[in-house]
């Protein structure tokens, strides 16, 4: 599974995306958040609990209750600030 | 109904005349125009000029939002047509970002459809501005009041 970031989420992360094999416990988007602080520093301080952030399963916007079994790409962004 | 995200800039004119010929039961377009406007922000004593900006998306779902949220419209009001046009990367004051042009038999159904995808535009599709500053470069927080604008629909049911 692809997993990406944007905007300031990519800076402090410290890359675009990567790809990540998570364990069958990871069912849903909120179990992914909690499963990607594990892996460094900048994943911890980015997906902070309280942090303002949104993500998508596949290019549509999903809350932290959706599963992520089958999906191909998740997403993690802040608010958007466009138009 | 089309959705384009893209680079260059637009020519509004040709959007318009493409977007009504050979419809003849469109009697109104209502028509907006996003600009960059120049702007000021204050750090302690400092302040600074924001004279451009770069607008990030995420290519495949930004289409995909924007073309829910065009979809939306369509259900709620009877459009002839409509047009969303959004710019990305890097855009200095006074340059255009966004076109929204909707066309319907009668001009209530074009203002407000206009109104509401420019408000869900801003709150629902993924973009996100980075500000130039003299100080350096600095991502935008989210606008209070964009989501209130959105909000108001939501309460609408037609």
């Amino acid at each position: 599974m692809k997993v990406r970031y944007f905007a300031w989420m990519k800076r402090t992360v410290g890359m675009a995306d990567e790809e990540i094999s998570p364990p069958a416990e990871v069912k849903t988007v909120g179990d992914l958040v909690v499963w990607l602080r594990g892996r460094s520093t900048g994943h911890a301080e980015a997906l902070a609990e309280g942090a303002a952030f949104g993500a998508a399963v596949d290019q549509r916007t999903a809350t932290f209750d959706v599963p992520i079994g089958g999906a191909r790409e998740v997403a993690f962004f802040p608010p958007f600030t466009g138009g | 109904m089309a959705v384009r995200v893209q680079e260059g800039d637009f020519d509004v004119g040709a959007e318009l005349d493409r977007l009504t010929t050979g419809n003849k039961k469109i009697g109104g377009l209502a028509v907006f125009v996003g600009l960059v406007r120049e702007m000021h922000v204050r750090e302690g004593l400092h302040r600074d000029r924001i004279d451009a900006l770069t607008l990030e998306h995420y290519p495949g779902m930004t289409e995909k939002a924007l073309e829910d949220i065009e979809a939306e419209a369509n259900r709620r009001w009877p459009l002839e047509a409509t047009l969303i046009v959004h710019r990305h990367g890097r855009m200095e004051a006074g340059d255009r970002i966004v076109l929204v042009a909707v066309g319907s038999p009668h001009r209530e159904a074009a203002f407000e459809a206009c109104e509401f995808l420019v408000d869900w535009l801003k709150t629902k599709a993924p973009f996100w501005k980075l500000e130039e500053t003299p100080a350096g470069e600095k991502w935008v927080g989210a606008h209070e009041g964009d989501d209130a604008a959105a909000a108001r629909w939501e309460k609408k049911s037609q």
